[in-house]
């Protein structure tokens, strides 16, 4: 074969019930909404300390891997890599889904979800939320757009480069904006740091092509295309690279911390004191998040492995899952100061940190997210033409 | 307190504009029982007081404060309606009594906590739909229509002074509405300070005898807050975030 095919996948009885699984997944997600809202968020684990719980973590995981999915398109129309363009399509369906699923969670988790119509049409432009709203609308738009210049039939392919680098640029104000909700709260300890957009920006790359290698593996294998063991390697190493850059801002984010004294007391906590957090900070996310993935992709010895990328990927996501619990759920655990050389206690948890304990509503609507995702790259992969019928690495070779 | 302020919020409403939403407001509103007031739009004859000639605020004496008497607590629950269910983490907590203990030398002092009014609030900044808003004459509210309940102004709040209701609410008080699924705090009892009284918290704790708390106009500096502020040292909580707050601490 000398030139890209791109098939719809086909129905199998594997397709149903995967496609089953993840919509009863949504159905239960949607019924929690349901008692949620009923009963209110007291039946959740979320309080008025832990304002925002499990379902901010799934969210905002799923959002920032979003624009980070849209790497491989960038790849192939911004920075001209070959192998990557078969792929550019599946990355921008992958990119709108991961997206949805997000805000589907967030928006499900307020208080007022019955209330989005207000969101969407009452802004206050000097909250880094409005303005979120209109980058996660326009993210969606512009990859739309992106996508229509690729696959439409007669649709002149000069549309591709310009619209590539305009979603490029716009994936990057995204997750600037995503990582700015964290960055721009003065009052806590453990935010109001400008570094909280170029590590949500590292993280995006990392966690995106974690989600795309195996999102890609899933739809080979359901749609039992084949699927080159180079291509694959290709973009382990281009994933290993990203989690060092995650483990790099990471460290320089808490080494800043570390420098202020009046830091000291949340970085104890972070990296020596804080339990549950402290654990994932160093297990989850630098152990098994960052340095094995790293070893597993760089080591002579599992390098080729054809399970590598699949198990990097992997670890990338679950380090992804804790390092974000750390930041969300961590930074709101750590007591607030009130008055300068002074502590604080009182009936309402002040001076203390602060238990958090997720309840299974927030599980699955958590869960609910990542099947409303997976489900419509899904059914993208079925109704468009959006996989390549061979990506075996024979084939794209002799693409060149 | 939460319908039409939306024409109240600039700093700089003239008296003229004032005069015209008053007009309007009472033509807007129709009484349908006693202490039920409709308002169809134009806000409450009460609210278009709203002035940026003056400044509401608290100060607080620490020094005055009975660690043990939390009068001013009790006060703004029933004056509110916002009595908890036994859960200080779900509770709502528009004021709280806090210890603060000095690290070097260990005195502790009690002082109640509340929203804190800023001049400049986070939570202001941070909402997206605007329902956090600063009134003309500095006091802070929810608009109850347009809050989503995204809880981002809790996680901005530098003093722990904004509760989501996470439970349905009963026994709501016409002039303090709640509702499940939105945030709320300290209003500085804005339908008192409408009607020219003064915050239930301040009446009860002058009736207990501590005196601790005084209200009044920090831009009038003939107000005994203004005297007492001139004459004698304050601070704000968090001051190195420069906020302003309309809440001041003596003797801390």
């Amino acid at each position: 074969m000398d030139r890209t095919i791109y098939r719809e996948i086909k129905a199998t009885p594997q397709v149903w019930q995967v496609a089953f699984l993840l919509g009863a997944m949504i159905v239960a997600a949607l019924a929690t909404v349901v008692y949620v809202e009923h009963h209110g968020h007291i039946v959740t684990g979320m309080t008025n300390q832990i304002v925002w719980g499990l379902p901010h973590v799934f969210a905002i995981f799923l959002i920032v891997a979003a624009s980070g999915a849209l790497n491989v398109a960038s790849m192939a129309s911004v920075f001209g890599k070959d192998h990557a363009k078969p792929l550019a399509r599946l990355s921008g369906v992958l990119a709108i889904a991961l997206l949805a699923g997000g805000l589907a969670v967030l928006v499900l988790d307020l208080g007022r979800p019955d209330r989005l119509l207000v969101a969407m049409t009452t802004y206050n432009f000097s909250s880094i939320f409005a303005w979120n709203v209109i980058l996660y609308t326009g993210f969606m738009a512009i990859v739309a757009v992106y996508l229509f210049t690729q696959m439409a039939r007669g649709a002149p392919a000069l549309f591709v480069g310009p619209m590539g680098m305009l979603a490029f640029l716009w994936r990057l104000a995204l997750t600037t904006g995503t990582g700015s909700i964290f960055g721009w709260l003065v009052a806590r300890p453990g935010y109001d740091a400008a570094i909280m957009a170029p590590l949500f920006i590292a993280m995006s790359f990392s966690l995106g092509l974690a989600v795309f290698i195996l999102v890609l593996s899933a739809l080979c294998r359901l749609g039992d295309r084949p699927l080159g063991g180079l291509l694959m390697q290709k973009f382990a190493r281009l994933l290993a690279i990203f989690a060092a850059v995650v483990l790099y801002f990471t460290a320089i984010q808490h080494l800043t911390s570390l420098y202020a004294a009046e830091h000291a007391g949340f970085e104890r906590f972070i990296l020596a004191t804080g339990g549950i957090y402290t654990w994932l900070f160093w297990v989850g996310q630098v152990g098994l998040g960052g340095a094995l993935p790293m070893l597993l992709i760089w080591h002579p010895s599992t390098a080729r492995a054809p399970s590598t990328p699949i198990l990097a990927s992997l670890l990338v996501v679950l380090g992804g899952l804790a390092q974000l619990y750390v930041i969300v759920i961590g930074g709101q655990a750590y007591p607030m100061p009130l008055f300068p050389g002074h502590v604080v206690f009182s009936g309402f948890g002040d001076g203390t940190v602060a238990a958090y304990a997720p309840r299974w509503p927030e599980l699955a609507l958590g869960l609910g997210g990542v099947a409303v995702a997976l489900l419509a790259t899904g059914l993208g992969a079925k109704v468009l033409r959006i996989l390549p019928t061979n990506l075996s690495d024979a084939n794209l070779g002799s693409r060149g | 307190m939460s319908c039409g302020k939306s024409r109240l919020r600039g700093k700089g409403a003239d008296i003229s504009r004032r005069d015209f939403l008053r007009s309007g407001a009472a033509v807007a509103s129709a009484t349908l029982a006693p202490g039920v007031t409709l308002i169809a739009f134009g806000g409450s004859p009460a609210e278009a007081r709203a002035s940026a000639g003056n400044r509401w605020g608290l100060l607080i004496d620490a020094n005055r404060c009975d660690a043990g008497c939390s009068a001013c607590v009790t006060a703004c629950a029933d004056e509110n309606g916002w009595a908890g269910n036994g859960d200080p983490a779900t509770d709502a907590q528009w004021i709280r009594k806090v210890t603060l203990r000095n690290t070097t030398t260990g005195h502790e002092t009690s002082m109640p906590v509340m929203c804190q009014h800023c001049a400049e609030p986070p939570c202001v900044d941070v909402c997206p739909t605007g329902a956090s808003f600063k009134r003309a004459d500095g006091i802070v509210l929810v608009d109850k229509h347009i809050c989503i309940g995204c809880r981002y102004c809790m996680m901005a709040c530098p003093f722990k002074a904004r509760s989501f209701v996470h439970e349905p609410v009963v026994n709501q008080k016409t002039h303090a509405p709640r509702g499940q699924g939105t945030v709320e705090s300290c209003t500085l009892c804005v339908h008192r300070v409408d009607a020219g009284g003064t915050p239930a918290c301040v009446e009860a704790c002058a009736a207990t005898g501590h005196g601790a708390i005084i209200f009044g106009d920090l831009k009038d500096p003939e107000s005994e807050i203004s005297r007492r502020l001139a004459e004698y040292p304050s601070a704000a909580l968090r001051p190195d975030l420069d906020l302003n707050p309309g809440v001041r601490y003596s003797n801390l």
